[in-house]
């Protein structure tokens, strides 16, 4: 399969969760949008990846060419993780704080 | 003895420094004694010093106390020089600065215990200052003690500084100074870049060396500065409103200290003098037109202490006649004896102005003669030596001083008798009527008129003894072969170069008939004046038209100075300081700061606290740099 699809979904996927990021005010849905934007690159690394270690496997069937970036990817979904538990976290304290979850609501930092 | 040189002028110092920082814890008594004491106790300092210089039994020279400017190519040494020239001045500054000091604590009686101690102070500074400048053995030296004697005159000048016209006097004194001074400075920078020295004992063996051009242009910048001091056209305003000072300073101003400081350096530097005969020349015309422009003023004027200061600047332009004609004994010993007689008539008129209650017009007074006898005398005295009447001060050193012109050209010579016949008549003007006639002021004024206090008539006394045998000391040889003592005396100092000139010498017979035909019409001048002015019950002159209304505003030089000098500086600096600094500099500074603020106002207004606007600016950022990398040539 082309190289080109893994890059137009993973455009797409990029896309959406920008898009949603600006537009949406519910909290849980921002997060929502970060992690698809968080995936859309792990999808271009793993496919990346996977190319370019099919062009130096068949020269050399014991080459790690590429792999490496596979690796990224399991650290981008770790720290993913992390990042959802410290940020679930915080929208709950949100939650208790201001009953709702606007982040409209949340520009008390200004004064 | 020349060993304790340098006490001279530290005690005068000493005293300022005690007198002027304990100003308010010392008794009027302690501030009298401290004051008048120091000066005194230099005064028989210097008369050790004459003494032994007299009886050679000490070797004139100089004195180094330490270097004072030292670097590579330059020594200026802090020295004193000690010969007949300095001691003499020394003398004449010490001896009437002393007797000032002791008439001051009686006339300055009226002031506060902080002011009358500031009031010594001052007075000391002063003495002190012009001591320095008499001893320094180089022209760096002698800088110092000239500033410091323009300070003094300021301070003093302006004493009573709550009156704002005091103050504008003082300013005016010390801008005029200040003008002077320059030229003082321009003058020693170029001898130094010329003979690489300015000390006096190096600097003078070698000025011949230097091209005429070089000298003359030198001895015209020393000149300048002298014209600052010493009054001399176009820098001799300010004199006459230095009046605005007490009586006794303007007595030290014009007799003993700042006014002779001029004249003294001109003196001192008569070697480069006599090598520039151009500088001469300006010298002589300056000083004798000063002479002439001083006394036709003093003509018309009624403020007592104006005429004295228009007298002080006439007789300054006969010294300076006397430099510029090369009888700089002459002008020295003219120096002397005006030091005695107008120290005489200031105290005087301050002892009238004291009895009158501080009125100063003379058309006010009359008939003080019984009421003041001491004052009379002694203020007669004054007048006779100032108008040249022998056998007083006056004559014998104005005397030697046309003698000297008429020899150098007959027109100083006329210009020169033409001077001395208005002195004597304004002089004389001034006494009839003060003191001759019926008293014109006041019934109160009447009532308070007395004697001043034995403080004040003493040194009038020793004065007007001065005024007349001051004189005797330069007996001319036509009088009185080898009799000329003064001559003599500075002969080491001075007369060497005098004799370079091609004289036209008068016969003695001829000499002798100039001068009494001088004294007769002198004499003739002085009876006219009393037949004008003696019995004068109203005085009816009308100074309103013509040549009078001219005099009396004193050729409205000083209108005629603030519409070009003082009205455009004016105009410019008020130029400057509103449209150049107020619209021009303060404009880009404020511009700076305000552009400043209104930009930071306006991007504050991005940051509006919504998460969703920051998160669509971090958005629009990051696709304007993906932008730039992929479309940005490097």
């Amino acid at each position: 399969m082309p190289i080109n699809y893994y890059i137009l979904l993973s455009v797409a996927l990029f896309s959406i969760g920008i898009v949603g990021v600006l537009t949406r005010r519910n909290a849980i849905i921002i997060f929502m949008c970060i992690e698809i934007m968080l995936n859309a690159v792990n999808v271009l690394l793993v496919a990346f990846s996977k190319m370019h270690h099919l062009r130096a496997f068949v020269a050399d069937r014991a080459t790690t060419v590429g792999t490496d970036a596979q690796l990224f990817v399991f650290f981008i979904m770790v720290v993913a993780a992390a990042e959802v538990t410290v940020g679930l976290a915080i929208i709950v304290m949100l939650y208790r704080n201001i009953h709702s979850v606007d982040i409209n609501f949340l520009n008390r930092l200004k004064h | 003895m020349s060993k304790f040189v340098f006490l001279i002028p530290l005690l005068p110092l000493i005293g300022f420094l005690i007198n002027g920082l304990g100003r308010n814890l010392l008794s009027r008594t302690a501030v009298v004694l401290i004051g008048c004491g120091t000066l005194i106790s230099s005064f028989i300092l210097s008369a050790i010093l004459f003494k032994e210089i007299l009886s050679k039994g000490i070797a004139t020279g100089v004195i180094t106390y330490f270097d004072f400017i030292n670097t590579a190519g330059l020594d200026i040494k802090f020295a004193f020089q000690v010969d007949q020239l300095s001691v003499l001045f020394l003398l004449i500054i010490n001896g009437i600065g002393s007797l000032i000091h002791i008439y001051s604590a009686a006339y300055m009686h009226d002031e506060t215990v902080p002011h009358y101690a500031r009031y010594f102070a001052y007075l000391n500074l002063f003495v002190f200052s012009m001591l320095l400048l008499v001893l320094g053995a180089n022209f760096v030296v002698m800088f110092i003690g000239w500033e410091g004697v323009g300070l003094c005159s300021y301070l003093l000048i302006g004493f009573w500084f709550k009156n704002a016209n005091y103050n504008n006097a003082a300013k005016k004194a010390f801008v005029m100074n200040r003008i002077g001074d320059l030229g003082f400075l321009l003058a020693i920078f170029w001898m130094l870049s010329q003979f690489g020295t300015v000390a006096y004992l190096d600097l003078f063996p070698k000025a011949s060396s230097a091209p005429v051009t070089v000298l003359t242009g030198i001895t015209m910048l020393l000149f300048i500065g002298a014209m600052g001091k010493s009054a001399q056209i176009p820098l001799y305003t300010w004199l006459p409103d230095a009046m605005a000072g007490p009586t006794p300073v303007s007595a030290l101003i014009h007799a003993a200290t700042m006014v002779t400081a001029g004249i003294y350096m001109i003196a001192r530097s008569n070697v480069l003098y006599s090598l520039a005969p151009i500088s001469q020349n300006v010298v002589a015309i300056i000083g004798i037109s000063t002479a002439l422009l001083a006394a036709t003023i003093a003509l018309k004027q009624n403020d007592i202490k104006k005429i004295l200061a228009y007298s002080t600047v006439s007789q300054l332009g006969l010294m300076f006649l006397a430099l510029g004609v090369g009888a700089y004994g002459a002008g020295v010993f003219h120096v002397m004896t005006h030091a005695f007689f107008k120290a005489l008539l200031f105290l005087g008129a301050g002892s009238v102005i004291h009895a009158m209650h501080h009125e100063q017009d003379i058309t006010k007074m009359g008939g003080l003669k019984k009421l003041l006898p001491i004052t009379h005398i002694t203020f007669l005295i004054g007048c006779l030596a100032i108008s040249g009447i022998p056998p007083f001060a006056g004559f014998f050193s104005k005397d030697e001083i046309l003698i000297a012109a008429l020899e150098k050209n007959p027109i100083y010579y006329m210009l020169g008798i033409l001077t001395s016949l208005m002195t004597a008549f304004y002089m004389f003007r001034l006494y009839f009527l003060t003191f001759a006639g019926e008293f014109r002021g006041t019934a109160k004024q009447r009532d308070h008129l007395h004697e001043s206090p034995a403080a004040m008539t003493w040194p009038l006394r020793i004065l007007a003894l001065f005024s007349i045998v001051g004189g005797l000391i330069g007996i001319p040889s036509v009088l009185l072969n080898d009799s000329n003592w003064l001559a003599t005396y500075l002969s080491p100092v001075i007369s060497a170069h005098e004799n370079e000139h091609p004289y036209v010498h008068l016969s003695h017979g001829a000499e002798l008939a100039l001068m009494i035909g001088l004294v007769v019409v002198i004499a003739g001048v002085i009876y006219s004046a009393m037949k004008r002015y003696a019995q004068a019950t109203v005085v009816l002159e009308s100074n309103d038209e013509g040549v009078s209304k001219f005099l009396s505003n004193k050729w409205y030089v000083d209108e005629l100075y603030n519409a070009i000098i003082v009205k455009p500086i004016n105009f410019t600096t008020s130029f400057l300081s509103r449209i150049v600094d107020n619209k021009i500099i303060d404009g880009l500074v404020n511009g700076i700061g305000r552009a400043l603020q209104y930009s930071s106002r306006q991007l504050r207004l991005l940051q509006s606290g919504q998460v969703g606007s920051y998160v669509l600016i971090m958005v629009i950022s990051i696709i304007i740099f993906f932008i730039f990398q992929l479309f940005w040539k490097f």
